[in-house]
């Protein structure tokens, strides 16, 4: 979405501060949960309220039990994530090459994305079972939309100009494709990759929690159960990393791929 | 023998609007007919109407005895106004787009533009992306690339007009020989009058909306004198300062004959230089 050529800082700058800012959050945490002022002020017992060094500790001792389960949430996550991309791109291709099929499906592309993940969770675990199909549908859902709608504007987004160009200069409708409308498409298709990546973990928790009996999700509903509450901070956190480098690695990939911009 | 260009009674709306009506004109062979008229009187619309990209409403054109839109197309390449360098290739391969379109493989087509990129004093800058090039080395690119389609009939769209002042000067004096050398027929839009009288065989001057021919002027185009020689030669100053005259005076109403709008020059100064609507997308 953001097409502007903004100036990146420097590389230092642009990972110290946010460091700096995250390691401040900490402390302040750290301090407020283990002097019991948090639970205190909540009137909760203090191990409902962890501090951070406690999640640390929680983390690297069962650290093969989450490592295992955040395993299958990965696999989930990434698949469902590929899912949506393949099926993505070939709906923005499809609608951007037929007008007819633009006006008549885009609606329900729009319809995907309000339907309510947490109702329909449940509805493809009775369908597809514990297995991995139901967990791989809802990440899919979730990721197609963001992926579509943005892939499809830039396609629509093309400089009519260099199409007429282009036409001049001996391309057929395919050339232009591939030579003009793809390129122009491609920072877009990478800012809903991006946005799709993100929310995938999401979408990957609901249908965990729709009926598991393994996964980042699962585990999650198990510890909320049991309160073990250091254990499921250490889950987000695991969870939260898992997006963080899905991100960074389709960025890394959108810098490698857009050299132009 | 290279082309020859002509249109009758050419008509063209967009909606309400009328960009042309009963636009004639004629391009002999190998020479270059400049089109000069205020913006929005529909001047891209005539370039993407002569060159196939769309059918006029009403009219003929004829480009090398070809009248249906492929036809045209196929003799015809069309620069706008905008460079329109694809910001993903490097020069070489936006120079050389017209040969990879026709199935030449990447490295043949640019060994076939790299012999061209010293002769278009680009040589060095092959490798570079778009946007690591001036505006005036852009708009070289991009002639490079007009010239390599093959075609014989370049269409040329204000070429020069997002450049600064020195720039322009610099690249209509390079550009000349290649027009003048009769190889290509050249119609070529500009509201510069000064580039139409010294780039051109012959300027026809264009009413405001909608736009027919006021005039056809034979440029005194004399290609073995300099640049600044030709531009402040007397016989060359008066045309420019008549077609200017032409341009600011108020349009003729359509019932009213053509003649006598000579002696109109100095009538009406707050007239309108001509409607700024959108036509064509640009003009």
């Amino acid at each position: 979405m953001n097409q502007r050529n903004a100036r990146r800082p420097a590389a230092v700058t642009s990972w110290v501060l946010p460091a700096l800012f995250l390691m401040l959050l900490l402390g302040v945490w750290q301090l407020a949960a283990s002097t019991g002022f948090l639970a205190d002020r909540l009137g909760l017992e203090e191990f409902l309220v962890p501090a951070p060094v406690e999640i640390a500790e929680v983390l690297w001792k069962d650290r093969s039990l989450i490592a295992d389960n955040a395993w299958v949430t990965l696999i989930e996550v990434v698949v469902g994530f590929l899912i949506a991309l393949v099926l993505g791109l070939a709906t923005a291709t499809l609608l951007h090459l037929s007008d007819l099929l633009r006006r008549a499906s885009y609606p329900l592309v729009v319809a995907s994305q309000t339907i309510p993940i947490i109702v329909i969770a449940p509805v493809l675990v009775v369908w597809f079972g514990y297995g991995i199909g139901p967990k791989l549908a809802v990440v899919a859902l979730i990721c197609f939309f963001p992926i579509t709608v943005n892939t499809l504007d830039g396609l629509q987004s093309v400089d009519r100009d260099k199409v007429k160009m282009m036409r001049t200069l001996w391309a057929s409708r395919r050339q232009v494709f591939t030579r003009v409308e793809v390129p122009t498409a491609l920072p877009y298709a990478f800012s809903g990759a991006k946005i799709a990546v993100a929310v995938a973990v999401i979408g990957a928790i609901f249908g965990e929690w729709a009926g598991a009996d393994r996964g980042l999700g699962y585990l999650m509903l198990q510890d909320n159960a049991q309160l073990m509450t250091a254990r499921l901070f250490a889950s987000v956190f695991v969870l939260s990393a898992i997006a963080i480098s899905l991100f960074a690695l389709v960025a890394v990939l959108e810098r490698r791929l857009l050299r132009w911009r | 023998m290279t082309a020859t260009l002509s249109g009758r009674r050419l008509g063209h709306s967009f909606g309400s609007v009328t960009a042309l009506d009963g636009f004639d004109f004629e391009v002999s062979g190998g020479k270059t007919v400049a089109v000069v008229g205020p913006s929005g009187c529909g001047k891209s619309t005539l370039l993407e109407l002569v060159c196939g990209l769309r059918e006029p409403d009403t009219g003929l054109i004829e480009v090398a005895g070809q009248t249906p839109a492929p036809g045209r197309l196929a003799h015809c390449a069309y620069m706008p106004q905008q460079d329109c360098l694809l910001p993903w290739y490097s020069a070489i391969d936006n120079a050389s787009l017209a040969l990879r379109n026709q199935g030449s493989s990447r490295p043949s087509a640019r060994r076939q533009a790299g012999d061209l990129f010293r002769e278009f004093g680009l040589a060095g800058f092959e490798r570079s992306l778009p946007h690591e090039l001036s505006g005036g080395m852009r708009q070289r690119v991009a002639f490079l690339r007009t010239f390599l389609s093959g075609k014989d009939v370049l269409l040329l769209d204000e070429p020069f007009a997002a450049l600064d002042a020195i720039t322009r000067a610099e690249l209509q004096e390079w550009l000349l020989p290649a027009l003048a050398d009769g190889s290509r027929t050249v119609l070529l839009v500009t509201h510069d009058v000064e580039e139409a009288l010294y780039l051109a065989d012959s300027v026809l001057v264009m009413s405001a909306r909608p736009g027919r021919v006021l005039e056809r002027i034979e440029s005194p185009r004399d290609p073995s004198r300099s640049r600044s020689e030709q531009v402040t030669a007397v016989g060359f100053t008066s045309l420019r300062e008549r077609i200017l005259g032409l341009l600011t005076s108020p349009a003729p109403a359509t019932d009213r004959p053509l003649a006598g709008r000579n002696s109109s020059r100095s009538s009406d100064p707050t007239g309108p230089i001509g409607p700024t609507g959108p036509i064509g997308g640009k003009g």
